[in-house]
C-alpha cells in the first residue's frame, strides 16, 4: 500500500479493481468523492467524516465512521483502529456494500455473506476480543434507540437482555443455572441472522450499475 | 388418522344433513314464488311480471269484500321477509360448503377450494334450473359494491408494506405494461381469427374485440388470493402476482372506459389515446390519492377513540368503504382507492387502538372477505347454469391459447427487462410461476356482463368465453399449481416469527446503508427512504398517534408486540404448572449477565443483628413468595397493557422511578448487580430452571411487560403478588427469586405512589379476591432505614 498518487493512474486503479472488484468507472467516481471528502488529501480523517450533513441524523453516525478506521476491515489479520485511511482502504470498506453479481457459485455466495456479517461484527464488536459481549450488545441497541429519548434509554437494556437470550439459546441451547454465556461469536451470529439475507439487502444500489452517477 | 376417519363419519355426516336442509330450503323458497324475481340478484328482466301461479299463496288481491274470518293465529308470510331471508340463506350455504370442504381431508389438499365452491355453484344452478326456476346470476352492483370491497380491504390492510415498496417497480411493471400487452395481443389477433373465420365472426370489430382482450387480461385478485393462499409459495412471488393483480384494475378500467365509449362510434383517434394515458394517470393516482385522504381522516378519528374503543373497528370499515365508493362517483379506480386507505391508516390506528380492537378487525375482515370470496365462487357456478350462453368453438379455443401464450410472452418478456434493474433477479422459476398465477376470475365475468347487449351483439358469446377461461384457469391452473410448485421445488413461505435479533439487525441494517450512501454522497433508496421516516415520525405520527405512542420508535414498538404475544402464548398453553414443550431453553439472565467478583466485596459491615434481621425476613418473604406462586389462575392475567391509559400510568411510574433511582444509589446497601429488568421471555426461560422462580419482577427500568399473575384465586395475597412487584424501587434479589428488597424510601413517596398503583390494583382486585394489600405494604417495611 504504497503512497497514493493524486493523478488518477490507470494502473493503479485497475490493480484497485482487481482487488475490490469496482469497475473503473465506479472507482474514478469514489475517487472523486473521497478527494472532496479529503479536500484533496491524501489521507481521510474521522473529521472529514464527521463533516458530512447528512450524517448528522443517523443514530448510528459514529459507528459508521469507526467502521472506516478500523483495520480489521481493511487487512486480513488488522487490529486496532487507525487516525487516518487512504482510498484504497476507503475503497476496501466500501466493496462490502456491492452486491453479489448475477453469476456466481454458491461457495461465492457464501464467502461473500460470511464477509459482509463479518463487517457487521465488526462494527458490534468493539473492543476487538472476538465476541460482542451484552455490554457491547446493549450498546449497539442504546446508539440505534438513542434519538428516541428517554424511552429508548430505559427499554434498550431490556431489548438488548431478551436479544441476547435468544441468541443464546439459538446458538447454545439450554445451559444450566452457573453456566455463563461469554458473548456472541461470529459463528453464533453467522446464526442468528440466517433468515436476514444480507447479500443482497446490504448493498448501494448505485454502485451495482456500470453507469456514470452523479455523485454529489 | 383414526379421529380423522372417525371426525368424517359423524361430523360430515352431520354437515352433509345441514346442507340438503339448506339445499332445500333455499330451492322451497324459490320455488312457491312461481316465477317472479326468484332472489335479489335478477333485478333486471325476469322481474315480477309473471303473477303468482300458486293461488294458496295469493294474497287477496282479487276479492273486493272481506267476509270476516277466525283470527289467524299462525299465519304464513313469506314475502315480506323473502330478501333478507334469501341472503342469510346464500350466505350459510357458503358458509357450510367451507365448513364441509375441510372436514374432507382428502379433497381439500388435492383440490383448491374456489373449485370445489364453483362446483357447488353448478350444483346448485342446476338443481334449481331443474326446479323450473331462473336461477340467479352475479348482478354486477351487487359484486362490485358488496361482494368485492371486503376482500381487497382485507388484502390491503395485510399488506406487507415493506417487500410492496421495495418491488413496486416489478409489480408496476407486470401491472400496467402487463396487462397493456395482453389486452392488446389477445384483442388484436382475436380480431384477426374472427375475421378469418368468416361467416359467424365476422360482426366482430375491433374495439369490441380489443374491450374484449382489455377485460379478460387483468390478472384476478380474488382467484390469486384464493388459490395462492393455499400454497405458501415465498413472499416475494406471492407479493408480485398478488400485487400485479391490485394494481392492473387502474389499467382495466381505463381500457373498459375507453373502449366501451367508442366501440359505438368505431374509431378511435390518437387524441382519444392520449387522452386515456392521461385519464390512466388520473385513474391510478386519483384513486389513490382518494385512498389516502381517508386513510388519514380514519386515522386521525382513531386518536380519540380511547373512551369509545368498541366502535374502533367502525371506523376503518366506514372509512374504507367510503374511500372506495368515493373513488367510485368519479369512476376512479376504486381498488387503489381501498389499498392505499387501508395501506396508509394501518400504522397509525394500530398504534392508537386497543388490542382487542385490533383482533376485531382483523378477524372481521377475514370474516367478510371469506364469505365473500365463498359466495363469488358459487354464483360464478350458478351463473354459469343460468346464463345465456352462445357457444363457438373457434372463439373460445382461440381466446383461451391467446390468454395463454400472451401472458406466457408478457412475463418473459418483462423479467427480461426487469431483470437489468433488479438486485435479487427473477428466476426461470420465477417466470414461471408468475405466469402460472395469473388467474382469471369473477371481474371479468362482471364486467362482460355489465355491457349493453344492444351496443355488443356479440356479449353471450363473449360470456361464454369468458366463462371457459375462468373455468380453465381456476380448474386446471389452480389444480395443479400446487404439485407443480412441489415439483420445481420453489421457495416456501418461511413460517419462522421474525425474532428480535432480526429486527435490531434490519434497523440498524437501514441506518447503516443510509450512512454510507451519504459518506458516497449519494441520494438513493435508502436516503429518501430515510427521510420519508424522519418526516414521518416528527410530523405525521405526531398529528395522528394519540399520547405518549406517537414517539414509541419502531423497535420498541415490535419489542413489545413480541413480548404481548409471547406473554398470550404462555397463559394459553397453561402457564406455570404445566411448560410449554417448545420451550427446552433454560438460558436465563444469570447465564449472560457478567459477573462482577470484585462488587460482592463491597458490601458494608452490618452487625450481627441486621444480619439476622435480614435473613429472616428474606427467608419468610421467600417461604410466602413459594407459597403463593404455585398454582396458577387464568383470570388473573391482567388484559391489555394499552388500554385504558395503561401506558400514561406507565409513563408516570417510570419518572418515579427516575427519582427512585436516584435516590436508591445512595441508599442501595445490596451490591450484587440487580438484574436486568424481565421481560416474560426471560422469566419464562428462568421458569424452566427454578419453577419457584417465577415472579413477576418489578419493572426497574420499566417495561410495559405484560404481569401474568400465578396465583391461586383463594389466596389473598394474590393481589399483593402484582401490588408487590410494582412497588416502586423494588429490586428483586436475582439468586432467591420472587423476592423483593425494597430501598428505603421516603415516608412521602408513597403518597405518590398509591393513586398511581390504585387503578392497579382495583383491577386486580376485579379479578380476584381482594387481598389485604394495605396490611402487606406494612409488612414490607424497609428493613434498613
Amino acid at each position: 500500500m504504497g503512497s497514493f498518487q493524486s493523478l488518477p493512474d490507470d494502473h493503479q486503479y485497475r490493480t484497485l479493481s482487481q482487488k475490490t472488484g469496482f469497475s473503473l468507472e465506479q472507482i474514478a467516481i469514489l475517487h472523486n468523492r473521497f478527494k472532496q471528502l479529503s479536500q484533496n488529501e491524501e489521507t481521510l480523517r474521522r473529521d472529514d467524516l464527521k463533516t458530512i450533513q447528512d450524517l448528522e441524523s443517523n443514530p448510528i453516525r459514529s459507528q459508521i465512521i469507526e467502521a472506516f478506521f478500523d483495520s480489521r476491515n481493511f487487512q486480513k489479520e488488522g487490529v486496532g483502529s487507525v487516525e487516518e485511511i487512504g482510498f484504497e482502504e476507503f475503497l476496501t470498506v466500501m466493496s462490502y456494500f456491492r452486491a453479489p453479481p448475477q453469476h456466481i457459485t454458491e461457495e461465492q455466495r457464501e464467502e461473500m455473506r460470511r464477509a459482509k456479517l463479518r463487517f457487521l461484527f465488526n462494527m458490534h464488536d468493539t473492543d476487538n476480543d472476538g465476541t460482542i459481549t451484552l455490554e457491547e450488545y446493549r450498546h449497539v441497541v442504546e446508539e440505534l434507540l438513542s434519538r428516541s429519548g428517554a424511552l429508548g434509554r430505559e427499554t434498550a437494556k431490556g431489548i438488548a437482555d431478551a436479544a441476547m437470550l435468544e441468541v443464546a439459546s439459538i446458538s447454545v441451547g439450554p445451559m444450566a443455572p452457573d453456566e455463563f454465556y461469554e458473548g456472541i461469536t461470529f459463528e453464533h451470529f453467522l446464526k442468528i441472522l440466517n433468515g436476514v439475507e444480507i447479500e443482497t439487502r446490504m448493498h448501494i444500489r448505485f454502485l451495482n450499475m456500470d453507469a456514470t452517477v452523479l455523485c454529489k | 388418522r383414526d379421529w380423522r376417519t372417525g371426525c368424517f363419519d359423524e361430523e360430515c355426516f352431520g354437515v352433509l344433513k345441514m346442507f340438503i336442509l339448506v339445499l332445500g330450503l333455499l330451492v322451497g323458497s324459490l320455488m312457491p314464488l312461481g316465477g317472479a324475481a326468484s332472489s335479489p340478484d335478477t333485478g333486471t328482466g325476469h322481474g315480477g311480471s309473471h303473477g303468482n301461479k300458486d293461488p294458496g299463496y295469493a294474497k287477496n288481491g282479487n276479492g273486493t269484500t272481506y267476509s270476516k274470518k277466525p283470527f289467524p293465529v299462525l299465519s304464513f308470510d313469506y314475502e315480506h321477509v323473502r330478501l333478507p331471508f334469501e341472503i342469510s340463506l346464500w350466505v350459510l350455504l357458503a358458509s357450510l360448503m367451507k365448513l364441509g370442504f375441510h372436514l374432507i381431508p382428502r379433497v381439500s389438499s388435492i383440490v383448491p377450494e374456489s373449485c370445489l365452491l364453483i362446483v357447488v355453484g353448478l350444483l346448485v344452478g342446476g338443481l334449481i334450473k331443474l326446479v323450473g326456476e331462473d336461477p340467479p346470476v352475479l348482478e354486477s352492483k351487487i359484486f362490485f359494491f358488496y361482494l368485492l370491497p371486503p376482500i381487497i380491504l382485507d388484502a390491503g390492510y395485510f399488506m406487507p408494506i415493506r417487500q410492496f415498496t421495495e418491488n413496486l417497480g416489478t409489480i408496476l411493471m407486470f401491472a400496467v405494461v402487463g396487462t397493456l400487452w395482453n389486452s392488446f395481443f389477445v384483442g388484436g389477433l382475436l380480431y384477426g381469427v374472427c375475421q378469418l373465420e368468416g361467416h359467424k365472426l365476422a360482426y366482430v370489430d375491433l374495439l369490441s374485440c380489443l374491450l374484449f382482450g382489455s377485460i379478460i387480461s387483468a390478472v384476478d385478485p380474488v382467484a390469486v388470493l384464493a388459490v395462492f393462499e393455499e400454497i405458501h409459495i415465498n413472499e416475494l412471488l406471492h407479493i408480485l402476482v398478488f400485487g400485479e393483480s391490485l394494481l392492473n384494475d387502474a389499467v382495466t378500467v381505463v381500457l373498459y372506459h375507453l373502449f366501451e365509449e367508442y366501440s359505438s362510434v368505431g374509431l378511435i383517434t390518437v387524441t382519444d389515446v392520449f387522452l386515456g394515458i392521461v385519464c390512466f394517470l388520473v385513474v391510478s393516482l386519483g384513486g389513490i390519492v382518494v385512498g389516502a385522504i381517508y386513510g388519514i381522516l380514519a386515522a386521525f378519528t382513531s386518536r380519540f377513540t380511547s373512551h369509545t374503543r368498541v366502535i374502533e373497528p367502525l371506523f376503518v370499515f366506514v372509512y374504507s368503504y367510503m374511500a372506495y365508493l368515493s373513488a367510485e362517483v368519479f369512476h376512479l379506480s376504486g381498488i387503489m382507492a381501498l389499498i392505499a386507505c387501508g395501506a396508509v391508516m394501518r400504522p397509525y390506528v394500530e398504534a392508537n387502538i386497543s388490542h382487542k380492537s385490533h383482533t376485531t378487525i382483523k378477524y372481521f375482515l377475514k370474516m367478510w372477505s371469506s364469505v365473500s370470496d365463498t359466495l363469488i365462487f358459487i354464483f360464478l357456478g350458478v351463473s354459469t347454469v343460468a346464463g345465456p350462453h352462445q357457444w363457438n368453438w373457434t372463439f373460445v379455443v382461440a381466446t383461451l391459447i391467446f390468454c395463454l401464450v400472451a401472458r406466457v410472452l408478457g412475463v418473459v418478456g418483462l423479467t427480461f427487462v426487469i431483470n437489468k434493474f433488479r438486485i435479487v433477479k427473477l428466476t426461470s422459476k420465477d417466470q414461471f410461476i408468475i405466469a402460472y398465477g395469473g388467474l382469471r376470475g369473477a371481474i371479468a365475468f362482471s364486467l362482460v356482463y355489465l355491457l349493453n347487449p344492444e351496443h355488443f351483439p356479440m356479449r353471450n358469446m363473449f360470456l361464454t368465453a369468458i366463462i371457459t377461461v375462468i373455468f380453465f384457469t381456476v380448474f386446471v391452473q389452480g389444480m395443479t399449481i400446487r404439485p407443480l410448485v412441489d415439483l420445481l421445488a420453489v421457495k416456501k413461505k418461511q413460517e419462522t416469527k421474525r425474532s428480535i435479533n432480526e429486527e435490531i439487525h434490519t434497523q440498524f441494517l437501514d441506518h447503516l446503508l443510509t450512512g454510507i450512501e451519504d459518506i458516497c454522497g449519494h441520494y438513493g433508496h435508502h436516503h429518501w427512504k430515510d427521510k420519508l421516516n424522519r418526516f414521518n415520525k416528527k410530523y405525521v405520527k405526531k398529528c395522528l398517534i394519540a399520547g405518549e405512542r406517537s414517539k414509541e420508535p419502531q423497535l420498541i414498538a415490535f419489542y413489545h408486540k413480541m413480548e404481548m404475544k409471547q406473554a398470550i402464548e404462555l397463559v394459553e398453553s397453561g402457564g406455570g404448572s404445566k411448560l410449554p414443550s417448545a420451550l427446552p431453553s433454560t438460558v436465563s439472565m444469570q447465564n449472560i449477565q457478567p459477573k462482577k467478583p470484585s462488587q460482592d466485596r463491597a458490601l458494608p459491615q452490618l452487625s450481627k443483628a441486621r444480619e439476622e434481621e435480614i435473613r429472616k425476613i428474606l427467608r419468610t418473604n421467600l417461604q410466602r413468595t413459594r407459597q403463593r406462586l404455585r398454582s396458577y389462575n387464568r383470570h388473573t392475567l391482567i388484559a391489555d397493557p394499552y388500554e385504558d391509559g395503561w401506558n400514561e400510568m406507565l409513563i408516570k411510574r417510570k419518572k418515579m422511578k427516575e427519582l427512585e433511582k436516584k435516590i436508591s444509589q445512595m441508599n442501595n446497601y445490596l451490591t450484587v448487580p440487580a438484574p436486568p429488568p424481565d421481560s416474560p421471555t426471560i422469566a419464562r426461560a428462568r421458569l424452566a430452571s427454578d419453577p419457584q422462580a417465577w415472579g413477576l419482577k418489578s419493572v426497574t427500568e420499566s417495561i410495559p411487560t405484560i404481569k401474568v399473575d400465578l396465583a391461586s384465586p383463594q389466596s389473598p395475597e394474590s393481589v399483593n403478588v402484582v401490588d408487590e412487584f410494582s412497588k416502586k424501587g423494588s429490586q428483586p434479589k436475582e439468586e432467591e427469586g420472587g423476592l423483593t428488597m425494597k430501598v428505603p424510601s421516603p415516608a412521602k413517596q408513597r403518597k405518590d405512589k398509591t393513586p398511581d398503583e390504585e387503578p392497579q390494583q382495583r383491577l386486580m382486585r376485579c379479578l380476584s379476591d381482594p387481598g389485604p394489600a394495605a396490611e402487606e405494604e406494612d409488612e414490607d417495611e424497609p428493613f434498613l432505614p
